[in-house]
């Protein structure tokens, strides 16, 4: 087992287990704790599929500006942690039958390898430049329009956080 | 340097994550968390795209994962807008207790 194959142990058996300490968690700010760890190590992930640009914006902007966000209205609204809740046995039986049908489904499907498609170009690095070329080619209009969703957003949430609305 | 790993790798990762961040929304309460699990829902299906993208050597799903991560970004902002205006109006988060809608 070469590094790469290591690393790639170490991140998804650590990012899986930060996913479930995130749901399994009673007080929310632990919760986003781990789900920054969670963020970090999906960026790990990214950059040993080597999307290099992706993985530095999923540290900056997931793990950064959202994280923030989220400690922040945490911090705002003082919130206590929730106590544990009770199951009904019906809902945990049903939830496992699903679940399990769902692993069953997904073994079926992966059982024969993904067979990647013809139309693949040279090998990729994931630079700056190669990810950020087609956004003003051929993704052009999808850029313009995630400006205006991102202003649209921002003038939503002012307007949400009026005191009264009129 | 071969790697042993293969695409189904990465694909089986994200599903399990998928899987855990549905758990996430359907088990909790509190809204907040339920937004987090959405949020690893959202991270689930960057691993997959990026994953397809590497493998078959396409950099469209690598431009898709940076549209998915703005309009996350967005998404949470307004999100957690309501959210706080929700807490000013009914004093609590947690989903069990907003019935204004049930029959």
């Amino acid at each position: 087992m070469n590094i790469h194959d290591a690393l790639f142990w170490f991140f998804s058996i650590a990012m899986l287990v930060c996913g479930f300490l995130v749901i399994a968690n009673r007080n929310p700010v632990t919760s986003a704790m781990f789900l920054v760890l969670l963020f970090v190590f999906m960026a790990g992930l990214f950059l040993l599929l080597e999307a290099l640009f992706i993985a530095a914006i999923q540290i900056l902007v997931y793990a950064g500006a959202i994280m923030v966000l989220f400690l922040f209205v945490i911090m705002l609204l003082d919130i206590k942690a929730s106590e544990r809740r009770r199951f009904k046995v019906v809902g945990v039986i049903g939830g496992a039958a699903v679940g399990l049908a769902f692993v069953w489904e997904l073994a079926i499907i992966l059982k024969q390898p993904v067979r990647p498609l013809a139309s693949g170009g040279a090998e990729l690095h994931g630079g700056l430049e190669e990810v950020v070329k087609p956004f003003f080619a051929h993704y052009m209009l999808p850029f313009e329009v995630t400006a205006l969703l991102l202003l649209v957003a921002m003038v939503g949430v002012v307007l949400l956080s009026k005191k009264e609305l009129k | 340097m071969t790697s042993a790993l293969t695409l189904n790798h990465y694909l089986i990762v994200s599903g399990l994550l998928f899987a855990l961040g549905i758990a996430g929304v359907i088990i909790r309460r509190n809204a907040l968390v339920i937004y987090m699990a959405l949020e690893m829902n959202l991270n689930a299906a960057n691993l997959a795209l990026i994953a397809f993208s590497k493998f078959n050597k396409l950099i469209d799903g690598q431009i898709l994962v940076f549209f998915i991560i703005a309009i996350a970004a967005a998404e949470v902002a307004v999100g957690l807008a309501i959210i706080v205006a929700l807490y000013r109006r009914k004093q609590t988060i947690s989903v069990d207790e907003l019935t204004t809608m049930r029959l």
